[in-house]
Parts: C-alpha cells; sequence; structure tokens
C-alpha cells in the first residue's frame, strides 16, 4: 500500500482511499455496508470464498468479489444492482443449504452476523429452494480444553483458521477431512501442552460470525441457561 | 521421544495405549530420526507409518509433528484430506465396497449399508475383534460384474443384500473350521 490516493466512486458516491487497498474495506470504511464472512481486516490475500462481496465494476466482464479487487483511479462500482443482489442471494442460499435453523437454541443468536447478511439480502436463513444437507456431524466437538465447536452451524469460512494460525503462541486450528465433509478441527488439543494459551485468547470464537466455536465456559453457562 | 511423549499424557490416555499400539508407537519413534525434519517430508511420512503399519496411530501424528516441527492438526487435517490414510488397524478380512459409477448405479450404497449393519460398524471403522474392516473405494475396474466387493483379495460379483449375508457366513465357518482343525492337531 502507497500514501498515494486514488478516487473510485461507489454507487454514485465519491471515495478517495490509498491506492493499493482491496475495494471491500473501503467501502466498509465508508458505509457503503456489502455483505462479507470469509474477509478479515489485514488479510494479504482473502480466500474470497463466500462469495457474499459480489459488486458490479464498470468495465470489467461480469460480477467481480470486492474482497480481491484492487482500488484504481477512476473506478466506477455498483453494490445495489437486481442483478448483484440476485447473485449474493444464490450464494448465501448455498451456504445455508446446510444450516439446521436451530437459532432459538444457538449462542450467538441476535449477534450472529449470517443473520444480519440474511436480513440484508432478505432471505430465509433455512432456504427451502435447496435440497438441504444435514451434515452427518456430532453436534458438539469438546475435546480442546478451552473451546467446543458445533459442526452443523459451520459455514466453513476459514477467518478462525486464519485468525490462529496468525498468532504465534497456542493450539493451532486447521481444517479436516474434506468435501462435504470437511469441519475444522483442533484435533489432538487435549493432549497438546500449546493449548493452555488458549484460555487467554479466544481469538477464533471472537470472529466466528456465527455461533459455530466458542469458549466452554460461556458455552457451559448458556446451556445452562436455556434450560 | 516416545517415553517423553507417553509421560506427557495423563493417566487415561497413557491406559488407552495397549501393547499392539505402543509397539507401532516405538517402531515409528525408532524411524523417525531417519527422515529429514522438512514440513515436506510430511506426506511421504505418513505414507512410510502407514505401509509399515497398516494405519496411523494418533500419537504417531503427534510425533510426526513434533519431529518435522509443524502442529498436530495440521498433520490431522492433511491426512484426513487424503483417502489412503486410516487411523485404526486394517481387519484381517478387509471389506472394500466398490462405489465407482456402474456399481453406484447398480446400488453399492445399499450393499455398503448392508455391511454396516451386518457388522456393526461404519465404513472406515474395525470391528473390535479386528475380523473385519469396512471401506468404501472408487472403481476397482470390473464394472461388468456391478455391484462388486472386494474381500482380503477375492472380488465377490453381483453383490446382492443375501449375498453380504453369504460373505460373512462363509468366513465366519472358514474361521470355525481353522479353529476345530487347530484344536485337532494340539489333541
Amino acid at each position: 500500500m502507497s500514501d498515494k490516493l486514488v478516487t473510485i466512486t461507489v454507487d454514485d458516491k465519491e471515495i478517495s482511499a490509498p491506492a493499493g487497498s482491496y475495494l471491500l474495506p473501503v467501502c466498509l470504511e465508508n458505509d457503503i455496508y456489502i455483505p462479507n464472512l470469509c474477509y478479515l481486516e489485514g488479510m494479504e490475500t482473502p480466500p474470497a470464498s463466500c462469495r457474499l462481496c459480489l459488486v458490479e465494476i464498470e468495465g470489467r466482464p461480469g460480477p467481480q468479489v470486492s474482497c480481491r479487487c484492487l482500488i484504481e483511479d477512476g473506478m466506477v462500482v455498483k453494490t445495489n444492482s437486481e442483478e448483484i443482489l440476485k447473485l449474493r442471494q444464490i450464494a448465501f442460499r448455498l451456504l445455508v443449504s446446510t444450516n439446521d435453523g436451530s437459532c432459538k437454541s444457538c449462542i450467538s443468536n441476535r449477534s450472529c452476523e449470517l443473520q444480519q447478511i440474511a436480513k440484508f439480502l432478505h432471505q430465509p436463513l433455512r432456504t427451502k429452494r435447496l435440497r438441504h444437507i444435514d451434515r452427518a456431524y456430532p453436534p458438539l466437538i469438546d475435546d480442546h480444553p478451552y473451546l467446543v465447536y458445533e459442526p452443523k452451524k459451520c459455514l466453513l469460512c476459514g477467518r478462525c483458521v486464519y485468525v490462529c494460525n496468525n498468532i504465534e503462541k497456542g493450539y493451532k486450528l486447521s481444517f479436516a477431512q474434506r468435501g462435504m465433509d470437511t469441519i475444522v478441527s483442533f484435533f489432538g488439543s487435549d493432549l497438546d501442552p500449546a493449548s493452555a494459551f488458549c484460555k487467554e485468547c479466544f481469538a477464533c470464537t471472537e470472529v466466528c460470525p456465527v455461533g459455530s466455536l466458542s469458549s466452554k465456559e460461556k458455552w457451559k453457562a448458556f446451556v445452562d441457561g436455556l434450560k | 521421544m516416545l517415553n517423553k511423549l507417553l509421560a506427557s499424557l495423563d493417566e487415561s490416555e497413557r491406559a488407552a495405549v495397549d501393547d499392539e499400539e505402543y509397539a507401532v508407537l516405538k517402531a515409528v519413534a525408532a524411524e523417525l530420526p531417519s527422515v529429514k525434519r522438512d514440513v515436506l517430508e510430511l506426506i511421504p511420512t505418513l505414507q512410510l507409518i502407514q505401509t509399515k503399519h497398516g494405519y496411523l496411530p494418533r500419537l504417531a501424528l503427534r510425533m510426526v509433528a513434533d519431529h518435522l516441527g509443524t502442529t498436530v492438526s495440521k498433520v490431522y487435517g492433511i491426512a484426513t484430506f487424503y483417502n489412503q490414510f486410516r487411523f485404526n488397524p486394517p481387519g484381517r478380512n478387509p471389506i472394500k465396497v466398490c462405489l465407482g459409477t456402474a456399481c453406484h448405479v447398480k446400488g453399492g450404497e445399499i450393499i455398503l449399508e448392508n455391511f454396516e449393519r451386518r457388522l456393526g460398524i461404519k465404513e472406515n471403522e474395525t470391528s473390535e475383534d479386528r475380523e473385519y474392516s469396512l471401506e468404501r473405494v472408487a472403481c476397482i475396474g470390473c464394472c461388468a460384474l456391478a455391484p462388486a466387493v472386494v474381500v482380503g483379495e477375492k472380488v465377490e460379483a453381483y453383490v446382492t443384500p443375501s449375498k453380504v449375508e453369504g460373505i460373512i457366513t462363509e468366513i465366519e465357518v472358514r474361521k470355525e473350521m481353522a479353529a476345530r482343525e487347530q484344536k485337532k492337531d494340539e489333541e
């Protein structure tokens, strides 16, 4: 990133931002909301896997993922067209096709980013237009001393894996299995002394957009409160 | 290396390591020092352990991670990604249910489910007595015989639910006969 400022137009609003920044964070900073799940501030190469941040850029063929678009001087961007809304809705439906819709008994109910995005895109959290897939996973994986993971809620956005692997200390999260069976794994953490650091960190639970990863203590208190 | 690892476990974990697993772990500990300390060696190392011992014990993943200077979760992530790695010892009668295109069309899933129900194990598991292990494979190259199953080295063709029963009974009978023969010899 350089100090040079460039000017772009987003939805008829003129914005100047440092050259070399990605489009998504620039829009977010200027109060233009673009739904996103897999992006985190400071990412050098965002995974662009959620496909929710699609926008139209004048002169470029097809929709573009704004989290991976570097801004250029004179760029004209549209974030609110009919077509873009439709594409985002399709991406959203694909994401929630594995959602079991148990919001009422979820720890992140009302603070859930997925709920906010659903509202923004006018989509239900349980889609009827795609076949619902129930991933054959245990409802809870809790062999980590300080964390619990609910695989069925997980969208596999990868934020937790990203932050965890950018923190020097502590036990490292990773993806395990593949395809429809993919989960975030803390395999072996119960035997690893490194996981003691997780007690002070919880960075992964903070970035989780849904209530899939949570601190064991908070989760237990929440479940007790439900009874 | 192994002793240090075992010492770091709590008691229930240590008790879960049986003699057989201990022997495997000991062999792995002896082999590892000859492996270059480089993360790039991860997959070859896992392959080495699997070819020698038939599976990857849980604690072996930890030893590999420590040796190569990476984390257990990463080793686990990679090991679970590839179908070739297994995490429990193979049974004496490994059963491979083919689910390639032809077998899938001919109802291979049903055959797999039949085996699961008959043996009381899920795919990629080994029965408690180590007699059977069950896994799904992609094409085994005899699509004309679909749905096909490989039991040990033998290919079973046109498998039906009743044939599943027959295959298991045959193995049980052979096992029983061998046991009797042995008894006779001893007498």
